[in-house]
């Protein structure tokens, strides 16, 4: 059941505090692409994706996501346990030994909701779009979704999957880049610059959406329209503007945020930033 | 077991064995998807493309992409092949493979062709000679390295019911067949050819007719060789070797690989760990391969009959 705009304020609000209170705990993360995130994430898993109450790694006849950027795990685990996968206090065990939530999203030690390991960054859009070819064989008509990083686009497997997308028009597959213009050695334009990202995208074949990764409204119109356009037998990619640690003042719009965990005080102010709308962990 | 004298009446390359075995387990199992990285020709798939058109996926020139499609296809259900040339389903490849195929424990048939020396002319940016060592390194990958045409189509055939990562290698060149056309391949157990007393000889791949060839001389000279073919690098088959060499008392391993990480190091460990015998590993000594004529690089390179004779006659001596 979708929920209201006002409904996915509030898991937001929480998300980004569970995403705190995991990286301060361990003192280890990546803090800064999670909050930026965190809206995409509660629209899809709340309202925008088509998917079973429990998780099957096949996935058949319901809505796939896939996270390319794993280290931005913090956000993943956060909106899979309050979706439902699992008991949101096992957001305590985060990076911890012998724990099911791996700094980087795996498979292997068989958490709900991961349906490939992430990390070692450019390899999701492959992976997406062989699930989307299975789909497409088992005549499955759900889609699949999957997260890339603006810096990530800097790998070159991501370019051969792009081309390899729209040749074999894979319309069952929107691709989503978490445009925030950062990477961690700095902004991306002064590290390796994508210039005119969506003129890539559409050069590539594809067909490309701009959105506002904080404006739930624009975000859920967005997928909507993104969704119908697939009917074009292209494929499709959501460019979403996105704020870097957005959600805590001291954290946004700064690269500095992308891998370190806040200490006490830090944490302290930046929860007083945020809503517990739904409980904490 | 009495001594059998292995002849061959037919060579046939062991890429043309993945063809027709990936072309008949296809032909049953619906579930089975072909990639192709731009070498359908030279991988034999081309039967497969013409016949099973929606279950084929040409990727182009794109290895890498060609390794993530292969994980996200297991997502639903499929069984997916990938093939290329050996060096670009690994080398190229080491990352996609380990995070999103092995490290995800994804059902994916890696399919490799033009393996070690015997690719010939192309010389050593195409003669992968680390592959078995990068892929046997990771957790829950199955090393299959087979013999001839017959043993490659029935391992092809094989690792279609197994359910994990299976990295499948094999090669170029027309070379003899000399095992049976039906019969079964069992991932992980070791095949004996020849029985013998003297001395153990363990191969893998190509070098397995080597072997033969060189029991044969051996025979000659009044020594009696046991020629064991290990078609499976990983899970290797310990019981076969220790029991073999327990016999014997001492052995030699012939691989069409690098010294470094290849099928001779897995024996040396099992030797050490539990029982140390006089032993020797034959392979190409941590060198890049060169041009050549099949023949004449595994003669260069000492993986023929004759040196192998040497290696054995020393570790006799050595017991």
């Amino acid at each position: 059941m979708s929920k209201s705009i006002e409904d996915l304020k509030k898991i937001s609000s929480q998300v980004r505090r569970d995403i705190l209170r995991m990286v301060h705990n361990i003192q280890s993360g990546h803090p800064g692409g999670s909050l930026g995130c965190t809206d995409l994430l509660v629209s899809l898993f709340f309202n925008i994706m088509k998917r079973k109450e429990k998780f099957d790694m096949n996935g058949k006849d319901e809505d796939i996501f896939f996270l390319s950027n794993g280290h931005i795990s913090p956000v993943f685990y956060s909106v899979l346990s309050r979706s439902g996968y699992f008991e949101i206090n096992e957001l305590n065990t985060f990076r911890e030994l012998n724990s099911r939530l791996q700094g980087h999203p795996a498979t292997h030690e068989g958490l709900p909701g991961i349906r490939i390991a992430s990390g070692s960054l450019g390899q999701g859009l492959s992976v997406s779009i062989g699930s989307a070819l299975t789909k497409k064989l088992n005549n499955d008509k759900s889609l699949v979704y999957v997260l890339m990083g603006d810096g990530e686009l800097q790998e070159g497997q991501i370019w051969e999957a792009a081309m390899f997308a729209s040749h074999n028009k894979i319309n069952n597959l929107i691709g989503i880049i978490d445009y925030n213009g950062q990477q961690i050695d700095g902004p991306v334009d002064k590290i390796n610059s994508l210039l005119n990202l969506e003129e890539k995208f559409k050069s590539f074949g594809w067909n490309t959406f701009l959105c506002d990764g904080h404006n739930f409204e624009n975000l859920l119109k967005t997928f909507d329209d993104a969704k119908k356009r697939l009917k074009d037998n292209k494929p499709v990619v959501v460019i979403m503007k996105t704020i870097m640690g957005k959600g805590v003042d001291f954290m946004e719009n700064s690269h500095k945020w992308h891998g370190i965990a806040p200490d006490d005080d830090q944490l302290k102010k930046a929860l007083s930033q945020l809503d517990e709308t739904l409980g904490d962990y | 077991m009495e001594r059998r004298e292995y002849n061959f009446t037919e060579k046939k390359d062991t890429r043309s064995g993945f063809g027709d075995g990936l072309y008949e387990v296809g032909s049953k199992n619906k579930d089975i998807v072909a990639l192709c990285a731009d070498l359908t020709g030279s991988l034999k798939m081309g039967k497969f493309k013409e016949d099973f058109p929606e279950r084929f996926v040409q990727v182009g020139i794109a290895e890498a992409n060609m390794m993530g499609i292969a994980a996200g296809l297991t997502i639903g259900g499929k069984i997916p092949f990938t093939g290329t040339f050996a060096n670009f389903s690994t080398g190229r490849v080491y990352d996609q493979i380990r995070q999103s195929i092995a490290y995800s424990g994804k059902n994916v048939k890696i399919c490799a062709s033009h393996a070690g020396l015997t690719l010939g002319e192309d010389g050593a940016t195409h003669q992968i000679l680390e592959d078995i060592g990068m892929m046997k390194m990771l957790p829950g990958m199955t090393v299959i390295n087979p013999c001839d045409y017959n043993q490659t189509k029935n391992a092809t055939i094989a690792i279609a019911e197994h359910i994990g990562p299976v990295y499948l290698r094999f090669g170029r060149p027309k070379w003899p067949i000399f095992t049976e056309d039906n019969e079964p391949f069992i991932i992980g157990k070791a095949k004996k050819f020849v029985e013998g007393n003297d001395v153990t000889i363990f191969a893998t791949g190509h070098m397995v007719w080597q072997a033969l060839e060189a029991e044969k001389i051996l025979y000659q000279k009044g020594v009696s060789a046991e020629i064991i073919n290990i078609h499976t690098i990983k899970p290797i088959d310990k019981e076969a070797i220790l029991r073999s060499i327990s016999k014997t008392g001492c052995a030699i391993s012939c691989e069409e690989h690098n010294i470094l990480g290849g099928l001779g190091e897995s024996i040396s460990r099992i030797l050490i760990e539990n029982n140390p015998i006089p032993f020797k590993v034959l392979g190409v000594n941590d060198s890049f391969g060169e041009s050549g004529k099949p023949i004449d690089l595994l003669s260069k390179y000492g993986l023929d009959p004759k040196n192998i004779c040497k290696f054995a006659l020393d570790v006799i001596k050595r017991k």
